[in-house]
């Protein structure tokens, strides 16, 4: 053994605990950002299976009239559960997931401001979809007043315990709402103080933009949902009063707390979405982004207009007929920098050179399915439309378009844009594009439905409804297993091209982007030395250099 | 001796030296960019946004209270008449004078003076713990509970508080003081201080709004 020289020892090829080539790092307290970002990725994934379980069993409940697949009051128990996974355990983590593995690369930092808290604010998804989770197993069952919580039917306590799923789901979203505040306190101070010399506001891609506006919602916002949310904890478990209608509390106050954060919620889940197409669609249609500064600014101002238009969701809970009038107003007013969005992507996107990959595929489709919800949106809007579908499948099927449509369409555009830069391996294309057709479809044959069910008068979270609906439900629910499948072709491109697919460049999409000028996957550190950024994002066809020191961002080369 | 262990190059392949060298040639890394980042300024930025992001659950509690009082048809519970406002009074002017106290040992630190920052900042820590025995004391005075109407659930949900995050502000206070005897504790600048500082400010402001809201409201 002592013969064995000192040098031999050295060339043995050892994965390092941070080293991107090294899986173990994904079950570690890691602080890298990088890491941080594809565990809540991963960790939202399996959530979002789980949700989609849920909800593919009440599509299969509702196949037929009657009442016959699951109990009433588990499929009460299944819709709160869907709601409440798709949008805590679901779009939240997962998007914060994007914005964790992005935002430190496209700003030219080498990690979160706060890479701790970071990773302390991750571990909290698993807890509290642990605490979520075994609400299934609590006497009584899961929380099944609907992932709005609305006294004082979330106030019954049938079994009289203490633990009830209606407690338990509090705790899981308290505990959601301190993670979350933790996180958009990061990228906050990330976004305002950890760019890279050179990287000017408006230097910042857009992605940056919609990631701070969602971020400042969450900061304004969820503190009214935890304050209702502890005085809901208080009337169940101490014997406070104050949504108890019967001992002079007020529920239509708890209303406004949930939608004043929980209107806003929508945007935090939308805004990131809008970046992803403000990034997708200039890289495969080869031109630079249209009117990029107003779409930067647009982000804000949708920030600004989401915390005065929550009313919108009670016109029906006796509110006086000045505030409709008002909300009303505001509500259609909001539209108007959404439209700008939407009016520069498709100006991005006119005349340009197309590259119809799967990423692109998606952000079509994501932005064609919110421009159909946008519409059902209006309609929504107006209070005399919003009372007469109020609480029918109407509701249901514009805010599917919005989540699923646009949210979970954009989102397998990200996953896909960015895959090759995460797992520095290649996607199989013909199985993205399989993924596209199926979800495309499921999507519309799932949610469309909705829409004459709604008109029709077919009320929302029922187990069992009138023969006259049969006709649209059943295709609605063929829709519903088609999105379970289409599941299937992406995770086994993912887990498969992670595992065995070609080995990605820097850039295989040619994009301009400071995360586009180092390997993938990236190193620990991101950048050896912090880019030096001399010109505007989306720079394409303008043949001008994104930075002064491109050779100098990576050690020249790594043994690995 | 393992000749491994003495061995630079080894460091790339050793699981513990791994950190180390990482940490290395980080800090050799920021200390020639050009743009080193201000974790201390990271944190006091980080610090306000919190704030203010905390500010608004007492903001969501003190609107609840106004729409609970300006709407209620039976506001105090039966048999009780107003709060008794001379203790309240002096508790307050207690904690507000505690913002210039704090104020003060945060100057005699910023001039090097430990001995006259650590009597200001225990004389603080004293004001703030006398304010919660004065709140301990009316609470157990009083006529109604936790569980009397909407009245009595908002009287002791904002007091309770409030209550709370003066007992944090103290905690801090104390660990701050502890941390005060650690030879060289300053060198990295003063954030613990200055948001400990930062953080007693607004709790005196919340305490203002809160007064004037329950005790002197009407």
């Amino acid at each position: 053994m002592t013969n064995l020289s000192v040098e031999a020892i050295a060339q043995v090829e050892q994965p390092l605990p941070g080293a991107p080539d090294n899986w173990r790092r994904f079950f570690s307290f890691s602080t890298d950002h990088k890491v941080i970002g594809i565990q809540y990725l991963v960790t939202a994934f399996f959530f979002f299976l789980v949700g989609g379980l849920l909800a593919m069993i009440m599509r299969g409940e509702l196949i037929t009239p009657e009442s016959d697949l699951v109990d009433r009051a588990v499929y009460n128990a299944m819709f709160t559960m869907h709601g409440t996974i798709m949008l805590f355990l679901w779009t939240f983590p997962a998007l914060l997931g994007l914005s964790n593995y992005l935002v430190p690369l496209m700003i030219g930092a080498q990690d979160m401001a706060f890479p701790r808290l970071n990773a302390v604010a991750f571990w909290m998804v698993p807890v509290f979809g642990f605490i979520l989770m075994a609400s299934f197993f609590v006497p009584g069952g899961p929380a099944q007043s609907g992932w709005w919580a609305y006294p004082p039917v979330s106030l019954q306590n049938p079994t009289g315990n203490l633990i009830t799923g209606q407690t338990l789901w509090l705790l899981a979203v308290a505990i959601s709402g301190v993670a979350s505040i933790m996180g958009a306190v990061n990228f906050v101070t990330t976004i305002a103080r950890m760019r890279a010399p050179g990287m000017t506001w408006f230097r910042m891609p857009v992605f940056v933009w919609t990631v701070l506006a969602a971020q400042i919602i969450q900061l304004f916002g969820l503190p009214a949902l935890t304050a209702g949310a502890v005085m809901l904890l208080l009337d169940i478990t101490a014997g406070t009063s104050f949504f108890d209608p019967a001992k002079g509390g007020d529920p239509i106050l708890f209303q406004h707390f949930f939608w004043f954060y929980s209107h806003p919620a929508v945007y935090v889940i939308i805004l990131p979405i809008f970046g992803v197409f403000s990034e997708i669609f200039p890289v495969y249609a080869r031109k630079p982004l249209f009117g990029y500064k107003v779409v930067a600014i647009s982000s804000l101002i949708i920030t600004g207009l989401s915390g005065v238009v929550w009313v919108h969701h009670m016109f029906a809970s006796g509110t006086p007929g000045w505030m409709r009038m008002l909300f009303m107003a505001t509500t259609m007013l909001i539209s108007v920098p959404t439209g700008i969005k939407v009016f520069a992507w498709v100006a991005t996107i006119w005349g340009g050179k197309l590259r119809l990959n799967t990423p692109m595929l998606f952000a079509l489709g994501g932005l064609t399915m919110f421009v159909f919800a946008g519409v059902t949106g209006i309609m929504l809007a107006a209070v005399p439309f919003d009372i007469h579908v109020n609480n029918t499948y109407f509701v249901v099927g514009h805010f599917h378009y919005v989540i699923y449509g646009a949210v979970v369409m954009g989102m397998y555009a990200a996953l896909y844009h960015w895959f090759p830069k995460m797992t520095g391996r290649m996607y199989s294309e013909g199985l993205g594009k399989l993924h596209f057709a199926l979800t495309f479809l499921g999507t519309n044959l799932n949610f469309f439905p909705m829409h004459p069910l709604g008109l029709m008068g077919m009320p929302r979270r029922v187990a069992s409804y009138d023969p006259e609906f049969a006709f649209w439900n059943v295709i609605a629910s063929l829709g519903g297993f088609l999105l379970g499948i289409s599941t299937l072709p992406f995770l086994l491109n993912f887990i498969g091209s992670w595992v065995q697919g070609e080995k990605a460049p820097k850039n295989p999409w040619r994009a301009i982007g400071l995360e586009w000028l180092i390997s993938s996957p990236p190193s620990a550190e991101n950048f050896e030395e912090l880019p030096i950024v001399i010109a505007e994002p989306y720079g394409y066809g303008k043949d001008e250099p994104l930075v002064a020191n491109p050779d100098a961002l990576e050690v020249a080369h790594e043994s690995r | 001796m393992n000749p491994a262990e003495l061995d630079p190059t080894l460091n790339a392949q050793g699981e513990i030296s791994q950190p180390l060298e990482t940490h290395a040639a980080h800090s050799a890394h920021s200390a020639h960019s050009a743009h080193t980042h201000d974790d201390a300024g990271n944190r006091m930025f980080g610090f306000i946004v919190f704030l203010l992001s905390e500010s608004v659950i007492f903001l969501s509690f003190f609107v609840g209270y106004v729409v609970y009082k300006t709407s209620a048809l039976e506001w105090l519970p039966p048999g009780v008449t107003g709060l008794e406002i001379r203790e309240p009074a002096i508790n307050t002017v207690v904690l507000v004078s505690s913002s210039f106290v704090i104020y003060i040992a945060e100057r005699f630190l910023h001039n090097k003076n430990l001995w006259g920052f650590r009597a200001f900042w225990l004389l603080t820590a004293i004001m703030g713990s006398y304010f919660l025995y004065g709140q301990a004391v009316e609470w157990s005075g009083l006529p109604f509970g936790f569980t009397d109407g909407v009245f009595g659930g908002s009287f002791y949900l904002l007091t309770g508080f409030h209550g709370l995050h003066v007992l944090t502000g103290v905690l801090l206070q104390l660990i701050m003081l502890g941390r005060s005897f650690i030879p060289g504790n300053y060198d990295k600048g003063e954030f613990g201080v200055a948001a400990t500082s930062l953080f007693w400010h607004f709790v005196d402001v919340i305490w203002i709004l809160l007064f004037v809201l329950i005790y002197v409201w009407k």
